[in-house]
């Protein structure tokens, strides 16, 4: 039990070597499975621990945290690590046929290693509690979500992979600029000691352009608008199993360390109290919230609307970060739960349409509501949760971010955000109709009954769009202590 | 059984039966048998429960909390109780309707069209009962959602295109408006319960109220107070048992108890009246009442005419909430209950009238009355029960909305409800008239069509027969509502 927090990251790494190692797809896709399946029962086990004690820590190899890599789970972690490990666990089962339909089968248990690899690499960005190890997880985990990327079947996912690869390797830099500035104004790269040692920093110019720097950096990686150009083509061109898995967790990822940074190592006093990035930060994310949507309505790919979309929906998250108030930040969090089950939720259900019909242009889906029923209901009624329709978890979270613009006298703020839901119920609209009120397409009628395999894993999803939404405790109660921890400083 | 059993099994019964209905999708005796069965059972518990009401009792169920402060709970209250006693007794003849109507007219996807209507009275006894705004809301989008594929049943270039209407006045008004109302009040008053009384007293000033109140309004785009009216004549493309039931009565009336309840319960009549946050509002339910008739005027397709009614005879609900004075209220919930039973009795014949002759519209009507007397007589009993006239039950509600009007000393409103009045009967009126009297042009007597099938005529029948009953015993109706004006 005490080496969990290690485990939580080797047992991911040990399943990607194994998984090199067989190079058969069946054998693979069982390592990926037991692995998957694992590593939330860690998380589950670690979270539990750190919201009776606090916060889990542990040394990797017995050194002291000023000098060696102390892993470190509080509420927020052991949230993420939760959420990313649930999300890898639906995927598995889903993955088998999905993965085995577009990729060759040659090259399926690289497929699966490079998936265990970019889990493991965002498991170990929540778990670490070191700044530089923070980057070797980002950079395992970007390197690997490329290789994600390029193995579909669309040459397009090859520009879409370099793409992103050029992108996220100038965020990586600038992140790892951003940190050599702050060890040399601190002298350590622990979080939580840079945390208690930057206040005592008597320049503060160097500590303003560490900040700059990793903002920066990390708005690239969770595609915060308007850098977010690499978004749309990486998701909608991976195979299907890689962009559900990057679409509910990269992203979300990377929102951790953003937070982890702004509340936790510089300080929420420094950041928001005396630096104007309440509004810089709202702006980007009501901009992100109505461009990014907009554009979704115009896409002629499914995938690639709902990768727009992802683009707007992050910016509910880092709008509630952006408030940085406690209601604000519970709202955010919630959101990140939110938008990572609608979102696995929704392109898992475009996958078993990849899979069964061969295209997701929105002009090929006509009828296909009749010959997919149950794909293509739990699609609207995940679309439902996107759209933040009461009782369902994507109401919770803008309800929260409501209060928390009224609560500041923000009102304005509120409209827009309620506003916003009718550009994504514009085009969830869209899809539905075409879905249902279109006569049969030819690749419609084509088009068989997703497996069952897909469909348990697409509506326990669904399930837990609706269940979260009816019964909100548990989750507004976690993220509403993380929110505490954060406002409250890394302890 | 107890109070919190009959609420639970008003809100479980027909959903069951929306459950159970696609299990017989290839017999359909059984699954019309599930449905009838399924509307009797939710009628006893709703008529149960209303008993309890009338007794005094105040029936209530606590079912979970979704987050501090935010829990789905209800609690039965007279108008509610009203609600859903309209709502449940309709839905019986409805179905009856349903069956010959569906039937005779060979719609497509009648599993799919059973299913979304247990469904859509799943939603309206959620919002009868609710004992909170959250727990309103809740239904009341659910009740937009699941009356989209009604509204789309036909699913052609019309239906679409009502259907985004539908969905984008319904949810926008809904999201935009309404959802933030509920946050500002819950911030404001710190609960979202209703409570005699309301909740806000004291908590804003009039002109925050007076803009509270219009997001309230406005925000329930169901209660189609102009210039939210749009989608009501739109949805119309839906088949009639839809139109008449949801949209005369379930859909719309859930959008008008939606605003009384807000008024009564969380401004607080005496709130309202002492503040004159909601004077504004008796300005535009007049204009809704006068511009949505003289628009009916025009109107040549019979539902589309009908549905304008419904819209004018809306804004008298609203009217009476707006007034703030005890008759007022009074003559409100009366309204709610009067004019579902005359309208819903109006479209019956409309969709009597398409079942037998395939005409839908006025000007084709000439003459028809010799070959369907029964489904003509019914119209004209229900034409005189929204005009109002005795002796049928729409006397009585305009009779308190008028008191009401006198009660707040506002004798402007009193000639608006008379030249409304008037004007009912202008566009309703000369339907039966022509049918009877006008001359059918060149057809012989006897090839016409015949009456439309018997469950179609039994139903408009009952509904016909309702009208008039309820105006010699309105008792009941009043010894409920009287309840709510002496809190």
């Amino acid at each position: 039990m005490h080496h969990l927090p290690a485990l939580q990251v080797v047992v991911p790494i040990a399943g990607a070597l194994l998984c090199a190692l067989v190079r058969r797809p069946g054998p693979a896709w069982v390592v990926a499975t037991v692995v998957s399946w694992t590593v939330p029962v860690i998380a589950v086990l670690l979270l539990n621990q750190a919201l009776s004690e606090g916060v889990v820590s542990y040394h990797l190899g017995g050194w002291d945290p000023s000098i060696g890599i102390e892993y470190r789970v509080d509420v927020v972690s052991g949230l993420i690590l939760v959420l990313v490990s649930t999300i890898a666990a639906a995927i598995a089962p889903f993955a088998r046929q999905s993965v085995a339909a577009e990729i060759d089968s040659d090259r399926v248990a690289w497929f699966y290693t490079m998936y265990l690899l970019a889990l493991a690499g965002m498991l170990g960005i929540a778990i670490t509690g070191d700044a530089f190890n923070a980057f070797v997880f980002l950079e395992i985990s970007s390197l690997s979500s490329y290789a994600l990327i390029a193995f579909g079947r669309d040459r397009r996912a090859l520009v879409a992979a370099y793409q992103y690869l050029v992108l996220g390797t100038i965020g990586a830099s600038f992140y790892v600029i951003g940190v050599g500035l702050l060890y040399t104004m601190t002298g350590t790269l622990n979080l939580g000691l840079m945390a208690e040692r930057i206040a005592t920093v008597e320049s503060t110019r160097p500590v303003l352009a560490a900040l700059a720097f990793i903002t920066v950096g990390i708005s690239l990686k969770l595609a915060l608008f308007p850098l977010h150009v690499w978004l749309p083509n990486a998701y909608a061109y991976a195979p299907s199993a890689a962009t559900v898995f990057l679409a509910a967790t990269s992203t979300k990822v990377a929102i951790y360390l953003f937070a982890r940074y702004l509340f936790s190592v510089f300080g929420a006093g420094f950041v928001f109290a005396d630096l104007p990035i309440t509004p810089i930060l709202a702006t980007f994310s009501v901009a992100a919230i109505f461009a990014a949507a907009t554009v979704a309505v115009f896409q002629s790919n499914a995938k690639r609307m709902f990768a727009y979309s992802s683009v707007a929906q992050i910016g509910y998250i880092t709008l509630g970060i952006a408030l940085a108030t406690e209601t604000g930040v519970t709202g955010g969090l919630v959101h990140v739960l939110a938008h990572a089950l609608t979102k696995a939720a929704l392109f898992m259900s475009l996958g078993a349409v990849v899979f069964s019909a061969g295209s997701v242009r929105i002009e090929d889906l006509g009828g296909i509501g009749r010959t997919m029923p149950f794909t293509m209901s739990a699609l609207a009624l995940a679309g439902l949760g996107l759209i933040g329709v009461p009782g369902t978890i994507g109401f919770v979270s803008k309800w929260y971010l409501v209060v928390a613009a009224f609560e500041i006298g923000w009102w304005w703020l509120a409209f827009l955000i309620v506003g916003s839901s009718l550009i994504t119920m514009v085009y969830v609209g869209r899809l539905v109709e075409v879905a249902w009120f279109r006569a049969p397409s030819a690749v419609a009628l084509r088009a068989k009954q997703a497996p069952i395999g897909m469909l348990v894993p697409i509506w326990l999803l669904t399930g837990a769009i609706i269940f979260f939404g009816l019964d909100a405790d548990l989750t507004v109660d976690i993220a509403g202590r993380a929110a505490a921890v954060l406002l409250g400083g890394l302890m | 059984m107890s109070g919190a059993t009959l609420v639970l099994a008003a809100l479980v019964l027909p959903a069951a039966t929306a459950a159970i209905i696609p299990l017989f999708a290839t017999r359909p005796d059984a699954r019309e048998t599930v449905t009838l069965v399924g509307t009797v059972l939710l009628f006893a518990a709703v008529a149960a429960l209303t008993w309890r009401v009338i007794g005094g009792a105040r029936p209530g169920v606590h079912l979970l909390e979704v987050l501090p402060g935010l829990s789905i709970a209800f609690a039965v209250e007279p108008l509610g109780a009203l609600f859903a006693f309209v709502a449940s007794s309709l839905w019986i003849v409805n179905s009856l309707f349903s069956v010959g109507y569906m039937r005779a007219n060979r719609e497509p996807r009648q599993t799919t069209f059973y299913v979304c209507f247990a469904g859509a009275i799943t939603a309206t006894m959620g919002i009868a009962l609710a004992a909170n705004l959250f727990t309103l809301f809740l239904f009341y989008e659910m009740l937009t959602l699941v009356t989209y594929p009604l509204v789309t049943h036909h699913r052609d270039e019309a239906a679409r295109n009502a259907g985004r209407l539908y969905l984008l006045m319904l949810l926008g008004g809904s999201t935009l408006l309404l959802l933030p109302a509920i946050a500002w009040t819950g911030i404001v008053a710190g609960t979202l319960d209703f409570r005699p009384g309301g909740i806000l007293g004291g908590a804003l000033g009039p002109l925050a109220l007076g803009v509270l109140l219009a997001l309230f309004v406005f925000g329930i785009a169901k209660a189609a107070v102009m210039p939210m009216h749009y989608w009501l004549p739109a949805a119309m493309v839906a088949p009639t048992p839809v139109s008449a039931l949801l949209h005369a009565v379930a859909v719309v009336k859930a959008g008008v108890f939606f605003i009384t309840k807000v008024i009564i319960y969380v401004f607080g009549v005496d709130t309202l009246r002492e503040t004159g946050a909601a004077d504004w509002l008796i300005y535009v339910a007049c204009a809704t009442i006068i511009l949505a008739s003289l628009v009916a005027l025009r109107q040549d397709h019979l539902k589309r005419r009908l549905a304008y009614s419904t819209i004018s005879q809306l804004g008298y609900v609203v009217l009476g909430a707006a007034l703030a004075t005890s008759w007022g209220i009074v003559g409100s919930g009366m309204h709610i209950a009067m004019h579902a039973v005359g309208k819903i009795t109006l479209f019956f014949c409309a969709g009597a009238i398409y079942t037998a002759a395939h005409k839908s519209y006025v000007s084709e009507l000439s003459g028809l009355g010799r070959a369907m007397p029964f489904t003509f007589a019914f119209f004209l009993v229900g034409a005189l029960t929204v005009i109002g006239l005795p002796p049928f039950g729409g006397a009585w509600s305009k009779w308190y909305l008028a008191l009401g009007a006198l009660q707040a000393d506002r004798v402007v409103v009193v000639a608006v409800l008379m030249v409304s009045a008037l004007l009912n009967a202008a566009y309703l009126l000369p339907i039966p008239f022509k049918a009877f009297f006008g001359s059918s042009g060149d057809a012989q007597p006897g090839d016409g069509p015949g009456e439309a099938p018997l469950s179609c005529l039994i139903a408009t029948g009952a509904t016909a027969v309702a009208c008039v009953v309820l105006f010699f015993v309105p008792n009941a109706v009043l010894d409920l509502l009287r309840q709510i004006a002496l809190q």
